[in-house]
């Protein structure tokens, strides 16, 4: 059986990683299971220098899910090739570094710092948090500026390129367009979608932040929506990820044109998430006599 | 101190105040390795209710943990309503917990803070540690009884239905209670009093936070709180209360 899939030529032996920000650098998780056994490790968004993020509240809970504003709180470049890829680089695993920033020659800094780092197999340009005053979400939802740092960053990388998409824009094939026109080898999505939520008894928003990223299995329908319109319009690899808790939501991704799988709030309520939907893939595909994963990707046209 | 994700059996529950219950459940493996000051994340087993509930230790031993908790909203309404036989996943156990010194202590819980201050009891008393307890409640008296015998307890209520009628600081005043080490957890408003009147007597005090948190295992940076240097972790003025917390010395967070 055959689990391993290609992304810009990077091979990962499972389809399955993990959303930024859900994971840290999988040493939490590393208590549980050995992060290795995942296809790769996306790692939060890292900055070229640290962020503080938000104010508290940061989440909220919400039916069948949870919003969020973090506002990218990470521990800047220096910190994170010191301690979190010191720690990747003895996982059997690939590494999937999310890059955040506030202007283009921000994403660029850290883009290249990382071009010296071995243990990073693929880049992921956050251009979709809804959750940061500048930069993030800015460069998602205008197809215009995702085409410019796109073609910025694929400049200067190294490795090769994905670009992570925002759910909100009104065409999503249109932003997975442009960005294959600007030169990313691969994309993924969604991002959180924006959300508000009153606490009715503080009479104030429920997150400081006021606007939140609405995340999990309420999301999922939306998820499959956009990867397939995506999948219809691009021939670069695309990451699915939103809302994905069990095998059969990461599946109904796949199929929907997904070459890969992120398993993201999941991670909160389960440490276990992400290794049980490797193992549930291979179930279903061992149970229905597939062969290679490569069957299901896009199968449903 | 390893945390392990386990299904519980609940062995009883019962309600002890307005909106307060008390929740006995078997986990040996939970239980064993917990200390004062840490929590556990309980799940609701309900899918529209995903996020773990996280709950201090009330008191832990022979395979067992108590939590003693406030049904805030839909999610601890489902956990208040487990019974005897009745199965719940856990998560724990989490945090840092108190570090226990051997000096005389002030306990000071207030309201649904007073929970954890029963374990650290029992821990101070048998290491032979003197302790000065002082609860407050708003207007109705939970869990005092539980504290008979494990050292002097002072109240104080908002109402003045029980005590001196005021905040924990003016029970404090009031008896004199007097100690070289001061464990405190409760609401915000009390930790601040509780940290400026540690500072202004120069006596250390450990003070036990609480936020909004999802993972519960430092990974999610949603429960941060301000810290007074810059923290080795994030290398912002951020720690991550259910990781590096909940427990901070007073002079390492700004409240």
């Amino acid at each position: 059986m055959k689990l391993s899939v290609n992304i810009a030529g990077v091979e990962l032996k499972n389809p399955v990683t993990v959303a930024s920000g859900t994971f840290g650098s999988g040493m939490e998780y590393d208590d549980f299971y050995d992060v290795g056994e995942l296809g790769a490790v996306t790692t939060k968004g890292v900055a070229n220098v640290p962020w503080p993020g938000n104010k508290t509240p940061r989440i909220a809970e919400i039916h069948g899910g949870m919003m969020n504003a973090i506002g990218l709180q990470n521990p800047g470049i220096d910190t994170f090739i010191e301690r979190d890829l010191a720690f990747l680089k003895n996982k059997d695993t690939r590494v999937i570094v999310n890059v955040c920033g506030r202007s283009v020659a921000d994403y660029v800094e850290v883009v290249e710092r990382l071009g010296e780092e071995e243990t990073v197999s693929l880049l992921e340009i956050n251009v979709s948090c809804p959750n940061v005053k500048e930069g993030g979400i800015a460069f998602g939802t205008d197809p215009k500026a995702l085409s410019e740092i796109t073609k910025e960053v694929k400049k200067h990388a190294k490795q090769p390129v994905i670009m992570k998409l925002s759910p909100n824009v009104t065409d999503i094939a249109l932003m997975a367009r442009t960005a294959e026109e600007a030169g990313a080898d691969a994309i993924s999505l969604i991002n959180t979608i924006t959300g508000m939520k009153i606490d009715i008894n503080r009479r104030t928003f429920a997150v400081a932040n006021k606007t939140a990223g609405v995340s999990g299995p309420a999301i999922h329908p939306i998820a499959v929506r956009m990867v397939y319109q995506a999948a219809q319009a691009v021939k670069i690899p695309i990451i699915g990820m939103g809302g994905v808790a069990t095998a059969e939501d990461a599946l109904e991704l796949i199929m929907a044109g997904a070459t890969a799988v992120a398993v993201g709030t999941a991670n909160f309520y389960n440490p276990y998430a992400a290794l049980e939907v490797v193992g549930g893939i291979r179930d279903y595909m061992d149970k229905n006599g597939v062969n290679d994963i490569a069957e299901l990707i896009g199968c449903v046209k | 101190m390893a945390k392990t994700m386990k299904t519980a059996v609940v062995v009883r529950q019962e309600q002890i105040g307005t909106d307060i219950y008390s929740l006995t459940v078997n986990c040996p493996d939970i239980a064993d390795a917990a200390v004062p000051g840490q929590f556990v994340s309980l799940f609701t087993g309900d899918n529209s209710r995903l996020l773990p509930r996280p709950i201090s230790i009330c008191d832990a031993g022979s395979g067992e943990i108590r939590f003693v908790y406030r049904t805030a909203g839909e999610g601890t309404k489902i956990i208040s309503k487990l019974k005897s036989g009745d199965e719940i996943r856990l998560l724990g156990p989490l945090g840092n917990g108190y570090t226990l010194e051997e000096k005389d202590a002030i306990l000071i819980g207030g309201g649904i803070g007073i929970p954890p201050m029963l374990y650290l009891a029992k821990q101070l008393k048998s290491k032979g540690v003197k302790c000065a307890i002082v609860l407050g409640y708003r207007d109705e008296e939970f869990l005092k009884g539980d504290f008979e015998g494990l050292g002097d307890v002072y109240v104080s209520s908002d109402t003045g239905f029980m005590g001196v009628k005021g905040t924990v600081i003016d029970a404090i005043n009031e008896y004199g209670v007097s100690g070289q080490q001061i464990y405190t957890c409760g609401p915000k408003p009390m930790l601040k009093a509780v940290k400026a009147f540690a500072e202004e007597k120069g006596i250390k005090a450990q003070l036990s936070l609480e936020e909004r948190m999802a993972c519960g295992i430092g990974a999610c940076l949603a429960c941060v709180c301000e810290t007074t240097a810059v923290d080795d972790h994030s290398k912002v003025n951020n720690a991550r209360v259910c990781a590096d917390g909940p427990v901070f010395d007073s002079k390492e967070v700004r409240l």
